[in-house]
């Protein structure tokens, strides 16, 4: 199965500040890697491609220059080539932009070699969005499927996943090729091999732009679809409460109060 | 410092550092408590491949020489020295075989020990023979197609959780020292047991146990090189390994030392943290010194070896030869003194500065629940396993005065 996992290349940060005059995220000089959620989708992919035989799992990513650093760490963990889809007219775009130049890579993927499967991380570290995904399924016309925690099986037709759900699993079978984004639950990703760090660094990466990809500059143009009002980072997580007492009954006193004190009670 | 790795070797040594850090540190006490064999580590070391960075690709290892092993221990004895020897010993195994193993004999082993498919031990000593090897008591007679080894070896690091094992038995007892040979033997093989676990001091997570040979039968094939060069081919190995124990030990300290950095500088007595007493911070001083002067010992050492063994062992493996014979052909040079003096004055730093590190540290750096007097505890092993530092000292002086009547003999000649 040929199988394509789309990446991105994110800042390596849990807090980026917001320039307070543009209210724009501040990621100059920020170390760059891997989206935490795609290192998921890698492995998952890697799995699928040990299990079954004559498997190949290309990586994707849409990004400026550097984002090359991310496929080759991909390729580094076992993924056997990349495609890079880079051209300064794709420098902003939104997430319809992205998934639709992510839905164009895959096309020309799939020209040379059909594709089985397209796996995903469930969303961004950065923008968070997590419906790039789900609008690559839309793009392609294949069946998505958001939130997986499990290949159940699988095979060059059909997939039996399950996704995860607020109030439990949904167990779906899904007909190939199909989108489907991972969450964290699905498996723990490896840490790259030494030969597969050496092996990525000569491994091929092609490059493709606008003309390669006859991408339409209407659709890649964030211009009028999206407008950013502001961003601000999360509030810090606070501290836990040390439940303070000598007996079991003066504690539960304490809890007591402070659910009345939240109106829990 | 930057000491001008190359793309692969920098790579080691992040790889080795993420899983020093990430999966080593949070399980450490847990094996230097409990004494068991840190198999989920070893896991994680087979998979990304650090058990074979020093090993020819002939034989699939990385390609990398001294210096990539080097690199690995250190960055995994800073996290602990116990779990960092489950990689050293399987070199240990590898070297004896890379170094004087036929290619045949290469070919069979090797790959397992690169892959970390298997493990290795390594066992010269006996109860009798310490650091005199001569001594040694147990034998192997050749019948027919096989050896029969007969014997009690002890203080085999690894011992019970090897796969593949290089012991050393004298096949001829008349001839002393001449008469000690070299043997791989699997486990498994009849005849081959284990007797005592030791209960050690340090390194804990790595099991110490005797092995007993009781008529156990090994394929003729299995000599290392010839009958009785087997003490040539411990004294070989240990040139090439005894930058390991150095590489163990500068961890060691350099773990200790940042353990105690973060302890100081938040320790507060008299108002201030204790790192701004002078007291204290000429002692931090010392002990960062000490370990920069011999980490650069190390590197400069391993490089020059690496430059001087690699063409023996490179023309061994296009020529199909043994890497010893090849290395007389090429007249390679002997880094008996060199890597005695790195080992010493590694091993002897670490013990100082962890020594020291608990004393900075204090009260709490005593106590098991603080990872510093583990350090201190894995630090002393390393003045002595691979040949004790006295033992090392004997040796460096008696390659001095070798090389000094060898020169006298040369001014005379010339004069």
């Amino acid at each position: 199965m040929h199988i394509v996992v789309c990446v991105k290349q994110t800042p390596a940060a849990t807090q980026v500040p917001v320039d307070a005059a543009t209210g724009k995220l501040k990621t100059e000089g920020l170390p760059y890697g891997l989206n935490p959620w795609d290192e998921y989708a890698i492995e998952e992919a890697i799995r699928i491609k040990e299990k079954l035989a004559g498997s190949t799992v290309t990586v994707l990513s849409l990004g400026p220059a550097r984002a090359e650093e991310a496929i080759r760490a991909a390729i580094a963990l076992g993924c056997d080539e990349g495609a890079h889809l880079v051209d300064p007219s794709f420098d902003g775009t939104d997430n319809m932009g992205s998934s639709y130049l992510l839905s164009l890579g895959i096309r020309k993927l799939n020209a040379a070699k059909p594709v089985g499967l397209v796996l995903c991380g469930k969303q961004s570290n950065d923008n968070e969005s997590g419906s790039v995904a789900p609008a690559l399924g839309a793009w392609l016309d294949w069946p998505s499927v958001a939130y997986v925690r499990k290949f159940a099986s699988i095979d060059e037709k059909l997939a039996k996943i399950e996704r995860a759900a607020e109030d439990g699993t949904d167990s779906l079978e899904v007909d190939l090729p199909a989108v489907v984004s991972v969450i964290k639950e699905i498996n723990e990703p490896r840490l790259p091999s030494l030969k597969g760090k050496m092996n990525s660094k000569k491994a091929p990466v092609a490059k493709w732009g606008a003309a390669e990809l006859q991408a339409e500059a209407a659709k890649v143009s964030a211009g009028g679809r999206l407008e950013i009002v502001g961003q601000t980072p999360p509030p810090p997580r606070g501290g836990g409460i040390v439940v303070p007492g000598a007996t079991a009954q003066e504690k539960a006193a304490f809890v007591a109060n402070k659910l009345k004190e939240l109106k829990f009670i | 410092m930057d000491y001008g790795f190359t793309e692969q070797q920098q790579e080691i040594v992040n790889l080795a550092r993420a899983i020093a850090q990430k999966k080593i540190r949070p399980v450490r006490e847990h094996y230097d408590q409990t004494e068991e064999f840190p198999w989920p580590i070893v896991e994680e070391l087979r998979k990304v491949g650090l058990f074979g960075v020093y090993l020819p690709e002939e034989v699939d290892g990385l390609g990398g020489g001294n210096l990539e092993l080097v690199l690995a221990a250190e960055e995994l004895s800073k996290a602990c020295g116990g779990i960092a020897l489950c990689v050293a010993t399987s070199s240990l195994c590898a070297l004896p075989i890379l170094l004087y193993g036929s290619p045949e004999l290469r070919k069979k082993y090797l790959p397992d020990l690169a892959t970390g498919k298997k493990l290795g031990a390594f066992n010269i000593t006996e109860p009798g023979a310490g650091s005199d090897a001569t001594a040694t008591k147990a034998t192997a007679v050749l019948q027919g197609d096989h050896y029969v080894v007969n014997g009690i070896k002890n203080f085999c690091s690894t011992g019970k959780d090897a796969d593949t094992y290089v012991i050393f038995a004298t096949t001829n007892p008349n001839r002393g020292a001449r008469g000690i040979s070299a043997f791989v033997v699997e486990k498994g093989t009849p005849g081959f047991t284990f007797g005592k676990k030791e209960e050690k001091m340090g390194i804990r997570a790595n099991g110490t146990y005797e092995l007993v040979f009781q008529n156990c039968k090994i394929p003729k094939e299995n000599l290392i090189y010839k009958e009785g060069y087997g003490l040539f081919i411990a004294q070989l190995t240990f040139d090439y390994s005894r930058p390991g124990v150095a590489a163990q030990a500068i961890g060691i300290a350099q773990g200790a030392l940042d353990e105690t950095m973060s302890y100081i500088r938040q320790r507060k007595q008299f108002g201030q943290s204790i790192s701004s007493f002078q007291a204290i911070q000429h002692m931090m001083a010392d002990c960062a010194t000490q370990i920069e002067a011999g980490r650069a010992l190390l590197y400069a050492t391993v490089r020059a070896m690496d430059a001087s063994n690699g063409p023996a062992i490179r023309k061994a493996m296009e020529e199909n030869k043994v890497v010893a014979d090849c290395m007389n052909e090429l007249d390679t040079k002997r880094w008996t003194k060199e890597s005695g003096m790195v080992k010493v004055f590694c091993s002897d730093t670490a013990m100082r500065v962890a020594t020291d590190c608990v004393q900075m540290c204090g009260g709490i750096g005593y106590m098991r629940d603080f990872p510093v007097e583990k350090y201190m505890r894995d630090a002393k092993i390393t003045q002595i396993y691979e040949g004790t530092n006295q033992i090392q000292r004997n040796e460096i002086a008696m390659m001095m005065i070798k090389e000094a009547a060898s020169k006298s003999k040369k001014d005379l000649v010339a004069a």
